[in-house]
Formats: C-alpha cells, structure tokens, sequence
C-alpha cells in the first residue's frame, strides 16, 4: 500500500496540498474589480487615494527620484544587510524625534526592511530566539482585538506558538474598551508582549488619548511587559509627525526598551517600493550592538539585502531641510483630505437624520474608520448599493471623494433604516 | 565584545525618575559571531595598504573598478521615471505578472511544455536570498503536509556560506553537504546522468541561478540544466537573480520558479506561497523588476542588453586567460587550466586555507575563505601584483 500511495504520488506529484484561506481584504477588492455597476464605490483596501480616486505620487517622491535617477555618483552596490545607513539613522530620528536623548545617548538603532510587514517579522524572528530566555516560542504575543489581519500570521510564523487578543474595541460605546486594554495588561503573564499601534489604529481608527497612554505604560512597566510598536501612519494621521509619534516617544522616555516597525509605505506613498524600518531601542550602546549584530543574522536568511531605491528616495527626503519641509506639506495634504471626508460623512448622515450616533466618524483618526455598521448591513451595501467595505464595517476614508460621499451617505443610511 | 552585557542596577521597578533600573531585556542576546564575508570587508576597509586589493565582492566590477550600471538599464531608469502610466500601487504579493511570466520565460524557454500546461508557479521575490527563502519555506510546508517534513536538504560543497543559513531559519534541520566539482559547471552529459539518478531515487531538485547569462554570455545556454529537468517531466524549484546580469545590485530583484508535475496543484501550491510571502515581505519592491521586464520585453532593448553581458562576460574570460598566461610565466608550481575552463564571475584557485590567509596578511589581497575570487575585480592596475602574489603564496614556505 505504501508503494502504491507512493507510485501514486510520483506520478502526481504534490497532490495533497492545501489551498490556503483568501484573505477577505484581497477577495473584496477582487469582488469590486468585477463588478459593472457605475457608482460603485471601494472602501476597502488601505491605500491612499485622490479626491479623483487615483494613487498620488507624492511631489516630493517625484523630485527626488529625478535627483537619483540623474546622480552620476551613485554605488550601484549591494546595499548593507542592515540597510542603507542614512536612511536608517534618519528613520529612527523620524519616529523619535530630532532632540531624542536616546538618540543622544547612542542607544538607538535600525534595520531598514521590506516595508513595515519586513520589519515587524526581522523583530518577530529576533524576539523568538533572543526574549524571555533563549528560544522561547511560548512566550505570549498581545494583539489587539481587532487589530490587523497580518499581525496574527507574521508572530506565528515567526514561530510564537501562543498569540492571544486583549481587549481593544469597545463595539457598544464605539470606543476604546480601557478597562478591558488595561485588565488584560494586569493579567498577561510577565514579559509577554504586546504589539501597540502607535496612532491611527487599524482597522479601528481608535486611538488612546494621552492620558490613557499613560496608564498603559505605568502598567506595561510594572509588569514588565514587552512594548512593540506598530508604526505605519505617522503624519498621516494627524497631519503632524510629532503628535502621531508622540506615544512613541513617552515610551521611551519612560526608560522601555522597545521596538518600532515603522512603514513608509503610506506617509511616502511608497507602497511598491517596500520601505520599512524596525527601530530598536536599547538599553545601551553595547546591548544595542548586539542585538543588531543577531538582527544582521537574521536578515541575512531573509532577503540578505534590502532594496535600495525606496530607502533612497525617504532618505535624501529626510535628511534634507529643504525637502522635509515639502514633505510634511506633502503628508499635510493627505490627512487634510482624509479629515475633510470625515468632516462631511458625518455632517451629511447627520443631515439626512440617519439613527445612531456618527461621532465616531471624526473622533477616530487616520485612513480606516469602524463605522459600526452590522454584517447584514455591509451586505446590503455590497449587494445592494455596491459599496464595498470590510465586513467588520471598516472603511478606508480616502475611498471617499466628493463626487461619491453623497451616494455613499446614502446608501449607508438605507443599510441602517432597513437593514437591522 | 562578546561578553553578555551586565546591568550594574537590579533595582526594581523606577525610583527617583531613573527610567527602568531594571536589567537590560536582551541581556543574554549573544554577539553573532561574524560572518566570514563580513570580516572580510572590515579587514579590508581597515586595511591602510595602498595596494590592497578586493577580490571577495559579490558584484561585477568594471575596468575602473566599481559596480557599475549597464548603459541599458540607465536609460530605462530615466524612462520609467518620467512614464505617467506607473503607479505607486501595492503590487501583488506574488509580483508584477509581467515579470514572472518573462523570469519564467528566460529560466524555461518560452515553449517550455511546463508552460503550455499551465503547471508553472512564478514569484517575484526581494532578491536571491529571498527566493531561496520562499523556496525552502515552501518545501518545508508542502513537501509532505502529513509529515512537517525538515530534510535532510543536500547543498554543494563548496557554496555560499549563507545556504545552510537560509535552509535552517526556514526550519530545516538535516543539511549534509555533498561533493560537487569545485566552481566547475557540469557538461550536459553529467547533467543526464544526474537527472537520471534523482529521478531513479526520487529526489527534489533545487535549482540556483545566481548569475544566469554571465557564464556563456547566453540565457538560455546557462538555463540549460533547469530546461533539461522540466523537459524530463521533473519537479523542481528554481531561484533566480538577475542582479548581476543587470547590474541591479542594489534593486533586490529575484525570482522563485516552481515546476510542478500537474496542473491541478498550482492553486494550491500559489495560494500557499502567497501565504508565505505574506508573513515575510507582503510583497515585492518594483522598481528593478520593472527594468528588467522592460528589457526582456522589448526585442531592441534585448539586443543592446545581450551586447553589454557579452562585453562583460568576454571581460571575464580574457582576464582569466591573461591570469593563467601570467602564471605559466612566472613558473608557478600547479596547473592553472581550470581558470579557463571555469566559467563565470567567480574562480576556484584551489588556494589552501593558509595560502588564502598568507594573500590576505602578508600581500593584502582578500579573498573568499574557500579560495574563491571574483574575476572582474581584476584590471590592468593589480593584475601583475595579484598574479604576484598568487605565485608567492604557492612558493614562499608557510
């Protein structure tokens, strides 16, 4: 019987093998590519999109590529494993501001990455073999409930065994659950760790305010737990580098030890150019250098060295005074949109008498928005108005322009009078 | 420093606003011993020597002596900067489809019968490293699902110290290495006979393709061995750069190609790479893989590319012909044919351990620990002193 399963497979090939799950966010888009109808609308995937509903080149980006593109004195080289150094120390400096004394004191570092999934699998990867003991799968990983689909698959696959949700969203008040964030903290196991998202939360867009923060670092240090931010928003949340980093930057100057993964995926409108950075802040310089020297192990599994053109373009932008002040207007521009769209959805549902409260629409911040809205209701949506959106009721604001906020204002009030 | 650091404090919780007092997280994080190449480059970027010479680079090295950019490629970067059609969209996690389908294309041949049955996976990937990655992950998963199957993996010996690295992070733990002519390419009639055996034995081959076109100055003539497998019907995993045969060092672009025996499984087989790539990279940068697609796109574009590797590649083998003429000349003890029968950027001297220490310490010539060098590194400027100290590293009593 074995040697017939065997012919059998020989002959076959690998005949057993598994489809993976699609992911939801992917099929959606799929779903609206194929549909024919004129107003349709997609609210889904999270990128950043004009009030034409076109991809943005950012000015910047497009200056700068033409500076490179015609620099003579380029090395054509591999880059570094641990990336391009200007571009990291700029990055770092980014997150944690210019006047940073952990910057000062020489403790920071970076590992420029494939995008901010890269960044947060080189630390995933790192923890797995270095925190909490060595080789220490069991560790307990947080993540917010819910929080973004891929934070659950890039610790597992990094090999955490045990990865768990706190509480996050709160869907009654449509908030944030701080008793349920804070409990959970209480009751985590020492060391675990959590994955925070430093503003602009995805898919809830429901940030801590700075006092609630606070509560969450007091417990988070008492109980030694392992702080790992997610970054992927900064400036375009607020419309301002510092106010989006400013958690970030309590953190640290609380004394954690911490990682960033930060994206420029977004803020730069570099979505195919994969810019990422794990920032790494340690205690010192010495443990610094250490880890680092095990991050450049890991990297070198991984994609050995990262692509120059998309850290070159973030990097020559940010270490130039000039070009980083254009590209803060540049982000600037963004969140404005983004605010503007929240602004009027929920000043038209108001208009149009639409039960229930829309606060939420403005007080949440970044591209995403939990509406609240049922998983029935999004069906209607999809199906009867062809207004795609996650069925979480997540929508991505930039999906909104002022040629279909109307129609969709409207079809998501017919979703909540008809639909329950 | 190798020594795990200590905190002098192991004071609680913070007192009297001294942030943490707490020991430091990564206490007992080693310091990674460092990588050979690594130690390399620093020992020669330390080196104060005026007549040091590199010979350990990964990358092709012009006359002048720098990585350089193909005239081609420079002039597509220009073009594709201004074109208004491209985007700054999220790619797919599997890549441009243009790029995969023409990476498959150059690996396979175009009338490939894998291709025309539709049973041929292609992924982009952030470079070569990367795709050896997916590779390995992908054999890991899908192997054997019932097994969690982790080897054993055969590597050549020698490689690229990073293999066996690459093999265990993708949770591989059986990787015995197997004899393998040294730096020689095989002849197609070996290649027969050792397709006929990992048939007969049921073996999986995995394929590199590091440098494809830079050992004949042909595509299709170094892909050889992949297209003989994939006609005989075998499975196979391929991983490709083209980094070198286009210059695009600094641009990450690679490519996996899967061959698979049965249409019916590519579904599967992509659903699970995405899966993969997804937790790893998400997806792929484009800026390379869109030069490259434009080159192998475009017939007048392929001419002019094919002319600048033929340059560089005719480069390569005179200045391996002129090393060996320089070594029958000063008499050095051994035969040196293999540095023209050996192809490519890379030569296997045969250099001992201690010879290859002597060229370093004594001559400040680096290169490879297994005594490989790179060809390109050579020029008119260092030839004779290299030639030089090749010959006193086989003579002087060590």
């Amino acid at each position: 019987q074995e040697t017939l399963r065997e012919e059998k497979q020989e002959s076959e090939g690998k005949s057993d093998v598994p489809q993976a799950p699609p992911v939801a966010v992917f099929k959606l888009t799929a779903d609206f590519r194929e549909d024919t109808h004129p107003q349709k609308v997609n609210l889904g995937v999270g990128a950043y999109r004009t009030d034409d509903c076109q991809p943005w080149v950012l000015p910047v980006v497009k200056k700068v590529e033409r500076l490179i593109v015609e620099d003579e004195s380029l090395n054509h080289e591999y880059l570094p494993i641990l990336g391009l150094p200007e571009f990291r120390s700029a990055a770092s400096k980014v997150a944690l501001g210019d006047d940073s004394p952990a910057i000062k004191e020489n403790r920071v570092g970076g590992v420029q990455a494939l995008g901010g999934t890269g960044a947060l699998r080189i630390g995933a990867e790192f923890l797995r073999r270095w925190y909490n003991s060595v080789n220490n799968t069991a560790t307990p990983v947080y993540v917010s409930a819910p929080t973004w689909e891929n934070h659950n698959g890039v610790f597992a696959d990094a090999g955490f065994k045990d990865i768990r949700p706190y509480h996050y969203w709160d869907a009654a008040k449509r908030g944030l659950d701080l008793a349920g964030f804070l409990d959970d903290l209480e009751k985590a196991p020492e060391h675990s760790i959590f994955v925070l998202h430093a503003c602009a939360h995805n898919p809830t867009g429901t940030d801590p305010t700075q006092e609630e923060w606070k509560q969450i670092a007091e417990v988070m240090k008492r109980r030694k737990l392992y702080v790992f931010f997610d970054s992927a928003y900064q400036g375009f949340a607020s419309g301002s580098l510092e106010k989006d980093a400013w958690a970030i930057r309590f953190f640290v100057s609380e004394g954690f030890e911490l990682f960033i993964a930060q994206s420029f995926s977004k803020n730069f409108g570099l979505y195919n150019e994969r810019v990422g950075n794990l920032t790494v802040v340690s205690k010192d310089n010495e443990n610094l250098t250490r880890v680092l020297s095990q991050m450049e192990k890991i990297v070198r599994t991984t994609w050995s060295n990262p692509p120059s053109q998309g850290a070159r373009i973030v990097s020559k932008t940010l270490n130039s005074p000039e070009l980083f002040e254009e590209w803060k207007g540049n982000v600037k521009t963004m969140a404005d949109r983004v605010l503007l769209m929240r602004d009027q959805l929920k000043a038209k549902l108001q208009a149009l008498g639409t039960p229930g409260t829309w606060d939420h629409i403005t007080q949440q911040i970044g591209m995403f928005s939990f509406t609240g809205l049922t998983p029935k209701q999004v069906e209607y949506m999809i199906k009867e108005k062809h207004v795609y959106l996650m069925a979480s009721g997540r929508i991505n604001m930039c999906g909104l322009t002022s040629k279909n906020i109307d129609y969709v204002a409207q079809s998501i009030h017919e979703a909540v009078t008809k639909v329950q | 420093m190798s020594r795990p650091g200590s905190s002098p404090d192991e004071k609680g919780v913070s007192q009297n606003g001294d942030p943490g007092g707490h020991r430091p997280v990564f206490t007992n994080t080693l310091n990674a011993a460092v990588s050979p190449e690594t130690r390399l480059l620093s020992a020669f970027a330390r080196d104060t020597q005026a007549r040091k010479v590199d010979l350990a680079g990964r990358e092709y090295y012009s006359e002048e002596g720098r990585p350089f950019e193909l005239r081609l490629v420079g002039k597509i970067k220009q073009q594709l900067s201004t074109d208004p059609t491209l985007h700054p969209e999220y790619p797919s996690s599997l890549g441009l489809r243009e790029f995969t389908r023409k990476a498959t294309e150059v690996a396979l041949g175009k009338h490939s019968r894998a291709i025309v049955e539709n049973r041929v996976l292609g992924v982009q990937t952030p470079g070569f490293t990367a795709a050896v990655r997916l590779g390995a992950e992908l054999l890991r998963c899908w192997y054997d699902p019932s097994a969690c199957w982790c080897g054993p993996v055969y590597l050549s010996s020698p490689c690229d110290d990073s293999l066996t690295g690459i093999f265990q992070a993708a949770g591989i733990q059986e990787i015995p290495s197997a004899h393998y002519p040294t730096g020689a390419d095989l002849s197609q009639s070996q290649w027969a006979v050792i397709t006929r055996l990992i048939t007969r034995r049921r073996l999986f081959p995995f394929l590199l393709l590091p440098t494809q076109a830079l050992c004949c100055g042909d595509m299709e003539r170094d892909a050889w061995p992949v297209q003989h497998c994939a006609s005989l019907g075998m499975e196979l995993l391929c991983a490709q750069s083209f980094s070198h045969c286009f210059g695009l060092y600094g641009e990450a672009v690679g490519h996996l190609l899967c061959v698979l025996k049965q249409n019916s499984v590519l579904l599967p087989v992509r659903s699970q790479a995405d899966k993969i790539v997804r937790s790893l990279w998400a997806r792929p940068s484009v800026g390379g893989a869109h030069v490259v697609t434009t080159v192998l796109s475009n017939s007048a574009h392929l001419v002019e590319w094919q002319g600048e590797v033929k340059h560089i590649v005719e480069r390569c083998m005179l200045i391996r012909a002129i090393l060996r003429e320089k070594m029958r000349l000063l008499g050095t003890p051994g035969r040196w044919d293999h540095l023209t029968q050996q192809g490519g950027l890379f030569c296997c001297t045969g250099l001992n351990g201690e010879q290859v220490e002597f060229l370093s310490n004594r001559r400040r010539v680096y290169l490879l620990p297994g005594g490989c060098l790179n060809v390109s590194a050579i020029n008119c400027r260092n030839l004779d002193y290299i030639a030089e100290s090749i010959h006193l590293a086989l003579t002087s009593s060590l």
